[in-house]
């Protein structure tokens, strides 16, 4: 080692100041006090609703209707079979028509004309569009209206539907996106027309994608509360709705805000109880989703 | 979106650079040397302009005039040549000079890009391609493609072969007719003990070779090559040429490649691509020379396709 070279090395050694040396772990600290703050509030919450709603987790819990009198003998059958039709209906309807749609501005608008860049605009904004202006849609072109259709689990559905289709049209329209144009044009290239080529090569690439936006959409109607009320749904139905198209329904989200108005402290730790419900259905949904995302997504 | 129109000759005539270009254009009662350049290449007859089809082979496409343009700008002007039946014609030239852009308009693949518009003519057999009663799906049923990245659909290697006949509604054993287009495709002892296995999981050269054996299922009568050995190695490389050199006697092939070596290997006609900047500053692609190939590298008739072939320049 020679003498011109020490100062260098000193140099190296005390690059950083002591100053910056306190930023670069002050930040990271920050950030992780921070992480930490949200998810202390996630715990205790859950915690919390743990505490009060496993005791009155039974069968007997899922299975009985519920009841305005006996607390220990009610149940949410009615609303977790609202709820599950809801989300079948739903589904029935947002896959064809958010796919359709998705496969529509992706491969067949021109994006030079004014209409289609119309809807794209109006797609991104309906996508924002506070829940509570999708239920008195519903309740004015759905349940009254043009359709009157009534209080029931189709209007109840179709209104949760136009709620998160432009969910579905966004995450469908990046699946789509997402098959390499080589795809599109080896399959042309051998004579494919542009319906085989969607039908056969894109659509199928695509479809892992699809049905993670789909299910995503789905475990934010599960939750969903303003445009039900407003759409009519009961808060105590003492039966299953067994027609789609005439009986009166509920859904878990109704039924836990009706028994935590209620002012009988049993009542509202059924609503604990209905929430662990409504946690788990939403778990298992996103789990879901994230395995057909692991197992079946292409990696090209 | 696409018109077919006269070349306008007010503009050409106004342009110098044009002008000089076309002057440097190889003389049109220039005779063949009367020897076959690669193999299997029958004796050319003499007096045949190289502009026109050679006189032992038909003319499988007669571009005429062609001028392509992306979005209002021109990006291959005013081509004129004609491709022989069942021989292999390479397109060579620096980058940006109109290949890849002139073999796609062959078998009607810049349809796909809404902007792409294309005025000239191109015939197929005589069958004038851009004609308003041709159907381009008819076009790419009869006129395959091989493209510069393998582009394996995510699917079975059998179900890559099979794509094509059963997209076409072909009739007869599907088994039988993938055996034969992987056959073709030289790729059939490397695959038939994987033939339900995905076409990922191959290598890169098998990949392409399940390309043109994907290309090969639909019995096409032509295969347009673009740049297909340009992500292989070498190896690779020699067997697609082997490839291309069994195929010749039953298809017509057109490549780009930007590998001078390859077009003088393979094949036995040749054009070369220049680029041209206009007066505005505009860049496009012109053709400048179409001969056989040995007379394009070892005495071509103008000199920028000298400075390109010898390494000078590209």
């Amino acid at each position: 080692m020679s003498v011109a070279e020490a100062p260098v090395a000193r140099a190296v050694v005390r690059g950083a100041s002591s100053g910056a040396r306190v930023r670069e772990i002050l930040f990271p600290a920050a950030l992780l006090l921070c992480i930490g703050f949200a998810m202390l509030t996630l715990v205790v919450l859950l915690v919390d609703v743990a505490i009060d709603g496993i005791p009155v987790l039974s069968v007997e819990f899922l299975t009985s209707f519920p009841s305005q009198v006996f607390p220990e003998r009610s149940g949410i059958q009615s609303a977790l079979v609202g709820t599950l039709l809801l989300m079948v209906v739903c589904a029935v309807f947002i896959v064809p028509v958010g796919t359709a749609t998705a496969i529509y501005l992706e491969e067949y608008a021109d994006r030079d004309r004014w209409w289609n860049r119309l809807i794209e605009v109006n797609i991104q904004n309906l996508a924002a569009v506070p829940s509570i202006v999708y239920g008195i849609l519903g309740l004015a072109f759905l349940v009254r209206g043009p359709l009157e259709l009534g209080r029931v689990v189709l209007a109840g559905a179709f209104t949760l539907g136009l709620l998160v289709l432009p969910v579905v049209i966004i995450v469908g329209r990046e699946a789509i996106r997402a098959v390499p144009r080589s795809i599109r044009e080896g399959s042309m290239a051998l004579g494919a027309t542009q319906w085989q080529t969607i039908w056969k090569q894109t659509l199928p690439g695509a479809l892992p994608g699809i049905a993670t936006g789909v299910i995503l959409a789905l475990s934010r109607a599960i939750g969903e509360t303003a445009p039900l009320i407003v759409v009519g749904a009961a808060s105590f139905a003492r039966f299953n709705p067994n027609d789609l198209t005439s009986d009166p329904f509920s859904a878990l989200p109704i039924q836990i805000l009706a028994w935590v108005q209620d002012p009988q402290e049993e009542f509202r730790t059924l609503a604990a109880g209905a929430i662990l419900v409504l946690l788990a259905l939403l778990l298992v949904m996103n789990a879901g989703a994230i395995y057909l995302r692991n197992r079946y997504e292409q990696k090209w | 979106m696409r018109q077919v129109t006269e070349p306008p000759e007010s503009s050409s005539e106004s342009s110098a650079g044009e002008s000089a270009a076309r002057a440097r254009r190889p003389p049109a009662a220039e005779p063949a040397d009367g020897r076959g350049v690669g193999p299997g290449t029958a004796p050319a007859v003499e007096g045949v302009k190289p502009r026109e089809s050679h006189a032992d082979a038909a003319a499988v496409f007669e571009v005429e005039n062609l001028s392509v343009r992306y979005a209002g700008k021109l990006a291959v002007r005013d081509a004129n040549f004609a491709i022989d039946e069942r021989r292999i014609t390479a397109l060579i030239g620096a980058s940006g000079c109109g290949k890849s852009t002139f073999i796609r308009s062959l078998n009607r693949m810049n349809d796909l890009i809404p902007s792409a518009s294309v005025e000239g003519s191109v015939r197929y057999h005589g069958q004038d391609l851009y004609a308003s009663e041709v159907d381009p799906v008819q076009v790419r049923k009869r006129i395959g493609m091989v493209f510069q990245k393998p582009n394996p659909f995510p699917k079975s290697i059998y179900d890559n072969i099979a794509f094509g006949p059963r997209v076409l509604g072909m009739k007869g054993d599907m088994d039988e007719m993938v055996e034969r287009a992987l056959r073709r495709g030289a790729l059939w002892e490397e695959a038939k003990d994987r033939l339900k296995q995905n076409a990922f999981g191959m290598s890169g050269g098998q990949q392409q070779r399940l390309c043109i054996a994907r290309a090969l299922a639909t019995d096409p009568d032509v295969i347009l090559m673009d740049e297909p050995a340009s992500a292989l190695d070498p190896i690779s490389t020699g067997r697609i040429e082997d490839l291309m050199f069994e195929l010749k006697d039953r298809v017509s092939i057109v490549i780009v490649t930007h590998n001078m070596q390859q077009a003088a290997r393979v094949s036995d006609m040749t054009a070369f691509f220049t680029v041209v900047v206009d007066d505005t500053g505009h860049r496009h692609g012109e053709v400048v020379e179409y001969n056989e190939t040995e007379k394009v590298f070892t005495n071509p008739s103008d000199e920028r396709t000298e400075a390109y072939v010898t390494g000078k320049v590209g």
